[in-house]
């Protein structure tokens, strides 16, 4: 079989179009970076959308834990030490049997303790978490003469927000929010070890590069595949959010731009 | 209820509770050490060794880490079944990699098939232990490395007005004064530790994680006497609440070091300790 047309039967296996059967023995190192380059469609799909749905409300407990009304900030202050103070792991199996308990309830909760929804649904609120308290950080450094000028100019309340304190805030975070963007999509594959059951075998890149390595008893292979998608990964993104560093900063002085700086990633 | 929650196999939960301490205690000293090394080794003199240093600091990075978990738990087995099998079966014939086995001599097998079990879990702990101290070395590496370099330039200079060689300068200055600068980075490295210990459970080794959904569950054929419907999510909730409390008495028990480490310190820190006393 050739390698063309192994991309075709496997190429978008990870989301069921395609040969149903896995590939058994012999396999090809074609066939292993098919595969798992169909699962990365998976990790790609938690991470853009937790990391966008994540980013409102990320902005939203911010500003909640910056509030001066005593529930808001302990609402959030609560929400980030919940999220932060425990494993991501410890997480999705929390919630994986919430959600199969809640299905017992009403058949409206079906589709949460499937991964496409119930995963995202963690991964959603822990992002939100990370971030928020990134996004928090960078609302209380925000210079005081930002506040200031806009006050002289007569903005006030959302205007105000709007116009200066947000993309402030967001300027100040970006680095920092890069290296969380970069984290979450490393999270993202959890999912399937984590209860979340890979239905009919359609899983991310690490379900697949785990698959062959089970299979074949030799990590050798599957897992540097692995390793070389998320580098790919890792740079798209950086890539991606050096722009927006570029378009939040470029009313800056050269010499005053924050440089983005990549610091290491841990797991959550 | 007092009764349900002390039955043998509750009892086996606690212990694993014990299991993930342990895991803890051997390796931060473990990981810290080989950061140490890797730290050393990325700022030596020695190109080729400068080189390692950094390719390990770099490598960790960019992947995802549980990748790195379930890749090392069986590169390292075979890479210590290969090694004694060079040593101890110098004359085997047969290629070790047969389609998709991995065939060594039988004396060679580690641990030996006819161990007892504890000998497996201990095997199977230690590999363990050995992937999170590599995994975490790298990062404590990366801290150590920056720390080294953000103890103040003139304190090395003085060092050497004052002739001592490179190595003293190296153990005497830059490695005491190292660590306010490195705490702050090393406790966040003891919160993800803390928060990665769950991932024990992928490595083989029968964690809290492991005995809550085997507990938990209402259908498992193991433990049929207990006939309650699922309480998997409970289990769960209860293992949420405990690592909630261990971060929280740790950042506590954190904040406490770093104050007593900034005494004396020409930091910010410092100088602030110094003005309110």
């Amino acid at each position: 079989m050739s390698c063309w047309e192994t991309l075709m039967d496997y190429g978008l296996r990870s989301v069921g179009i395609g040969e149903r059967l896995l590939p058994r023995d012999n396999f090809t190192l074609c066939q292993q970076v098919t595969l798992i380059g169909s699962g990365m469609i998976w990790n790609i799909y938690f991470g853009t959308l937790a990391l966008i749905s994540g980013f409102f409300l990320a902005t939203a407990v911010a500003v909640g834990k910056a509030s001066n009304l005593r529930v808001i900030r302990k609402a959030s202050e609560w929400f980030i030490f919940l999220f932060r103070g425990s494993p991501l792991f410890i997480q999705f199996f929390f919630a994986y049997f919430l959600f199969l308990s809640l299905k017992g309830v009403s058949p409206i909760f079906d589709p949460l303790s499937a991964a496409w929804l119930g995963a995202l649904i963690v991964l959603f609120l822990n992002t939100a978490a990370y971030s928020g308290e990134i996004f928090y950080g960078a609302l209380l450094s925000i210079p005081k003469g930002d506040l200031e000028a806009a006050d002289a100019y007569g903005l006030s309340g959302w205007s105000k927000f709007r116009r200066i304190t947000w993309p402030t805030m967001l300027r100040l975070a970006w680095p920092a929010y890069t290296n969380e963007a970069i984290f979450l999509f490393h999270a993202t594959t959890l999912v399937f070890f984590s209860g979340f059951p890979a239905w009919r075998q359609k899983g991310d890149a690490l379900y697949y590069a785990n698959y062959f390595a089970d299979k074949t008893f030799n990590p050798f292979v599957p897992y540097p595949i692995l390793a070389g998608f998320f580098i790919v990964l890792t740079l798209m993104l950086v890539a991606l959010f050096g722009l927006a560093n570029r378009r939040l900063n470029r009313h800056l002085p050269k010499d005053r731009q924050s440089k983005m700086r990549l610091r290491m990633n841990l797991i959550r | 209820m007092a009764c349900y929650l002390t039955t043998g196999k509750h009892m086996s939960i606690y212990w694993s509770v014990g299991t993930v301490l342990l895991l803890l205690a051997i390796t931060a000293p473990t990981a810290l050490l080989f950061g140490f090394g890797g730290a050393a080794a990325a700022r030596s003199r020695i190109a080729p060794l400068r080189w390692v240093g950094q390719a390990y600091i770099a490598v960790v990075r960019g992947v995802p880490d549980i990748a790195f978990f379930l890749f090392f738990v069986i590169a390292l087995d075979q890479a210590f079944e290969w090694v004694r099998h060079q040593v101890k079966c110098p004359d085997w014939e047969d290629p070790i990699r047969q389609g998709s086995d991995f065939i060594v001599c039988g004396i060679a097998k580690l641990p030996q098939g006819n161990a007892p079990q504890w000998v497996h879990e201990t095997y199977g702990f230690f590999l363990a232990v050995l992937t999170f101290a590599i995994v975490f070395g790298a990062f404590a590496a990366n801290v150590l490395f920056g720390a080294m370099r953000a103890v103040p330039r003139a304190q090395i200079e003085t060092a050497e007005a004052y002739g001592m060689t490179q190595r003293q300068a190296f153990w005497r200055i830059l490695v005491p004064q190292m660590w306010v600068y490195a705490l702050p980075g090393l406790s966040n490295l003891w919160m993800v530790l803390i928060k990665a210990t769950p991932l024990l459970f992928l490595l083989g080794v029968e964690d809290i994680v492991y005995w809550a959904r085997e507990l938990g569950g209402s259908k498992t054929a193991r433990f049929t006497d207990y006939p309650h419907p699922d309480w998997r999510m409970w289990y769960f909730l209860a293992l949420l609440v405990f690592y909630l409390l261990f971060t929280r008495v740790s950042e506590i028990a954190l904040g406490r070091l770093m104050k007593r480490l900034t005494q004396g310190q020409a930091t910010l820190g410092g100088e602030a300790q110094r003005k309110a006393a």
